[in-house]
């Protein structure tokens, strides 16, 4: 009823092309826009934001950059962390050495550092693919993070090793470092990522997407109708990258606050590769899902037994947080192997044509 | 027959000059001959069937054409140029579109992405284009839909276009696949057994689409098919091939009296 299409006719191909050809999603991403740029802004505590918001949107964008990758272009990869790293040390250095830089147009620039790095890696996908690719690009984590540890000019020769993020103003308000407000912090996340999300959701649906698409179903078949992988594959390997780069910049200035090599290690790679897989390979909005699930389920589990007054340490709630959160995967991959965002896309297909079965 | 001018069919249709010229190709795997010094030639216009039993090499002649294969030794000869040695992709932005013999759509596609992809070598808006969805890109995407709803309209498959390519039945997945080659509007189109594992009213229907875009597009269309009804009844000229020879090349009708043809089909008495 609510989702009912029957009354909406195209009647151009503009039409039919739209972002939303049911107007129904765009009544309900509009509801979601308005949670997200007013009412939560209105509402949310200081821990909310840090802890879930925040998180939320900047591992939402990581895995999306992941999921251009693997999910579209079908080539497994298993290095996110360390094209984020990459992101993160580009704009801390663009930071420290060009200090009156923009921060928000360093940390879209930083993108590009990443997404040339991602090329560099991309390289082998030309000749390999699936487990062996996957290997590759394992090489790519190891390489990156021990390069972080190695090269002291990454982190400006800190004795600590780590990089620092600066205090740095935009319009006269800090937006990053120990000074930042974590509401004005939250702004800038969610427009990026507002941004970078409409962009990738026009490149996944318009003549690039289906180019990376055709190479992940069938790659000899999309060679023979005239699709040059090389420049199909490298594409992907940029555009993921420069998303997972910016996501990188993100985790650390607008997040973190702090950063250590080894923070860009494999099991971060793990974790996004997680939310990409259950939100759904080859879906925008899964991205989105898989976050506040992998994000959101541990805040809760921390949380509920406190409100419910049950007496618990703390250890227990990391044993427990990590069994629950293992046991959901599987489950969810059992019920729904194509992640959250086909569990959402078929309930949406059951709305449409409800209360009739079919 | 043969002349630089062409010939009219027995149907009275005007066939023009050479497309595609195949000069002494042969192909080796190590030692295997798969192809020994072949030569025949695509003539504008027509629909041209490559037929022989199992194992004589057609695939691999259509894989030679279709530039998966590089040829051991030989030349192909397109629009009039010696081909130099290129990459699948290149010959087909040049318009030679290929179907699979065993299906190779896209199957996590709808229909109409599938089509889509068929146009990409007409597309060429660039990446900033593409991510704004404004200025040229948007403007390739409505043109070529438009082309593509041309293709769907042809070939009568409306109904399903935005239905994912992996719940079709086989018959529909043929179609979708020669509709994905015709959209690319190629100069030649090559069908790897385009009535494979199909019922009799399916042949018929694909039969009649074949003919009906060599006779509306004008399209060449080489094919190889192991019915022998079906390719006596729509093909121009027909090439003979047996273990990696050509044994006979002609009309449906010289071909179906030729005795090595005869001998290659029916087995020879020793």
């Amino acid at each position: 009823m609510l989702y009912r299409t029957a009354g909406q006719f195209k009647t151009s191909y503009t039409a039919d092309q739209a972002l939303f050809p049911i107007r129904q999603d765009a009544y309900l991403l509009g509801i979601i826009l308005i949670f997200a740029w007013v009412v939560f802004p209105l509402t949310a505590s200081e821990f909310t934001f840090q802890t879930l918001l925040i998180p939320i949107l900047i591992y939402s964008l990581a895995a999306m950059g992941l999921n251009i990758l693997t999910g579209y272009a079908g080539q497994l990869s298993l290095g996110t962390a360390a094209f984020m790293g990459v992101g993160a040390y580009a704009c801390y250095k663009m930071v420290t050495i060009m200090p009156w830089m923009n921060p928000v147009v360093a940390i879209l620039l930083s993108g590009v550092f990443s997404a040339g790095v991602g090329v560099a890696f991309g390289i082998p996908s030309l000749r390999i693919k699936g487990f062996y690719l996957a290997i590759a690009t394992l090489a790519a984590q190891f390489f990156l993070v021990w390069l972080f540890e190695k090269w002291a000019w990454l982190y400006n020769y800190n004795a600590s090793g780590a990089i620092q993020v600066p205090n740095l103003k935009m319009f006269g308000v800090y937006i990053a470092g120990p000074q930042a407000d974590s509401m004005i912090q939250y702004f800038v996340v969610l427009g990026i990522v507002t941004l970078l999300t409409l962009l990738c959701i026009n490149l996944t649906r318009g003549n690039l997407g289906r180019t990376w698409k055709a190479t992940r179903d069938m790659d000899i078949a999309a060679e023979l109708i005239g699709i040059n992988l090389m420049k199909s594959k490298l594409t992907a390997f940029m555009v993921s990258s420069y998303v997972v780069g910016v996501a990188g910049a993100l985790f650390v200035f607008m997040w973190r606050g702090a950063a250590e090599p080894n923070l860009f290690d494999i099991p971060l790679s793990f974790r996004i590769l997680f939310i990409a897989i259950i939100g759904g390979l080859g879906s925008i909005m899964g991205n989105y899902l898989g976050a506040i699930l992998i994000v959101g389920l541990p805040v809760m589990l921390n949380t509920l037994p406190q409100t419910l007054g049950i007496p618990i340490s703390s250890a227990m709630v990391e044993h427990l947080n990590i069994m629950i959160i293992g046991s959901l995967i599987i489950f969810f991959l059992i019920i729904e192997p194509h992640g959250l965002a086909r569990l959402w896309a078929l309930i949406r297909e059951k709305l449409i044509i409800w209360p009739f079965p079919y | 027959m043969k002349d630089l001018k062409g010939y009219v069919t027995a149907d009275g249709r005007q066939i023009g000059g050479v497309l595609m010229e195949m000069r002494n190709i042969t192909l080796k795997f190590g030692g295997v001959v798969a192809i020994k010094d072949i030569s025949f030639d695509v003539r504008e216009g027509e629909v041209r069937a490559i037929i022989g039993p199992n194992g004589a090499g057609k695939s691999s002649m259509l894989n030679i054409i279709s530039g998966f294969y590089t040829p051991s030794e030989g030349e192909v000869w397109y629009k009039g140029e010696k081909r130099p040695p290129m990459k699948p992709y290149e010959v087909a932005r040049q318009g030679v579109a290929r179907t699979f013999q065993n299906i190779a759509l896209f199957e996590g596609m709808t229909v109409l992405d599938n089509i889509m992809t068929g146009r990409l070598t007409h597309m060429n808006a660039g990446l900033v284009s593409q991510a704004m969805w404004w200025g040229k890109a948007r403007d390739e995407e409505i043109a070529n839909r438009e082309k593509v709803e041309e293709v769907i309209d042809f070939l009568e498959i409306q109904n399903i276009r935005k239905t994912p390519v992996g719940r079709l039945p086989y018959g529909l997945k043929k179609r979708v696949e020669l509709a994905r080659a015709l959209a690319a509007e190629p100069s030649i189109l090559l069908l790897d057994e385009p009535m494979a594992g199909m019922n009799v009213e399916e042949k018929e229907d694909m039969s009649r689409f074949i003919l009906d875009v060599n006779d509306e597009f004008g399209t060449t269309i080489a094919l190889i098919e192991h019915d022998m009804g079906v390719v006596m009844d729509i093909s121009d000229r027909v090439v003979v091939m047996d273990y990696g020879k050509k044994i006979g090349d002609g009309t449906p009708d010289e071909v179906r009296n030729n005795q090595d043809v005869i001998d290659a089909y029916l087995g020879v008495q020793h």
